[in-house]
């Protein structure tokens, strides 16, 4: 009887462990990276503006207590345009958005915002794309929401859908 | 005129941000680090093999960083912070990580005990 469970016993895993190496192959490679800097204060960053409208963005002007979305885009960036109205929602029901232009030029940002509207309070002009790193973020757009106190609450990937805006509308509520 | 001289500034400042480190111990040691962080955008190849404009970011970053000083560990300490032990190819050992690293070992040991208990008992 023991012999046949010294037998039994490593086999069984010898099994699963093929099982599990053929489910995983088979699985898509891809999986969407999400910011390990949720539930994290922001790091210190201090960004300069687009323009006299859009002031600069630092991290102090996301700890004046006041629940902000923090979008990151880039006037290069096709699926940035398509989100354009559901931010438009999101600032006339009264959110502060200030978003962060991910590779770009003053220029290329006053374009944009002349075709598809500015919602944003400050814009802060990241050439580098340091502050993506900063803030976990592996591409454009992705809005984070940030509470009074500077600490990243959510993060929501890729282009907003107007299916999305409620959620939003409701998570940032809940975060104030 | 105008765009041309901004799209020549860009490559400029684009190969700038893509030249070795001076000191070449420490060009060695960035070139390492490359060779184990993940590229988010395209997730089978390491940074030091993307073209991802994210890659090139990070690769910016971990030479600005390791120029100032920062130890290899602690540069890729600070991705991990930010983006999950994903974003490494040798994963960290602790929490679930750990069956990673102790299945192996753990393998061999049963069956290696499997296989003495069979050979030790003459066949009847």
């Amino acid at each position: 009887m023991m012999r046949r469970i010294t037998l039994i016993v490593p086999l069984a895993i010898f099994v699963t462990f093929v099982i599990v190496a053929i489910l995983g192959l088979q699985r898509p490679g891809e999986r969407p990276v999400t910011s390990a800097m949720i539930g994290e204060t922001i790091p210190d960053f201090d960004l300069p503006g687009a323009n006299a409208a859009n002031p600069g963005l630092a991290a102090s002007d996301l700890k004046q207590g006041t629940v902000t979305l923090v979008n990151l885009f880039g006037s290069w960036c096709i699926p940035c345009r398509i989100e354009a109205p559901e931010l438009a929602r999101l600032a006339d029901a009264g959110i502060t958005i200030h978003a962060i232009a991910v590779r770009d030029t003053p220029e290329n940002v006053a374009a944009f915002l002349e075709e598809y509207g500015d919602p944003f309070a400050r814009i802060g002009m990241d050439a580098g794309g340091r502050m993506s790193i900063e803030l976990g973020a592996t591409g454009v757009p992705e809005t984070f929401l940030v509470d009074g106190d500077g600490v990243v609450r959510a993060q929501w990937i890729g282009q907003i859908r107007p299916d999305q805006v409620d959620e939003i509308r409701a998570a940032v509520a809940a975060a104030g | 005129m105008k765009r041309l001289s901004i799209i020549l500034l860009a490559m400029m400042m684009s190969a700038f941000a893509e030249a070795p480190l001076p000191d070449p111990a420490e060009e060695r040691a960035a070139q390492a680090l490359f060779q184990e962080l993940r590229c988010l955008v395209c997730q089978g190849q390491s940074i030091a093999e993307s073209d991802a404009e994210l890659a090139a970011d990070m690769r910016a970053l971990v030479r600005e960083r390791i120029a100032a000083g920062e130890a290899p560990l602690d540069v890729r300490n600070y991705l991990v912070r930010r983006y999950g032990d994903w974003v490494t190819f040798s994963p960290p050992a602790r929490g679930t990580h750990l069956i990673l690293w102790a299945a192996p070992l753990l393998l061999v040991l049963i069956g290696g005990i499997a296989a003495l208990r069979m050979f030790r008992r003459p066949a009847s």
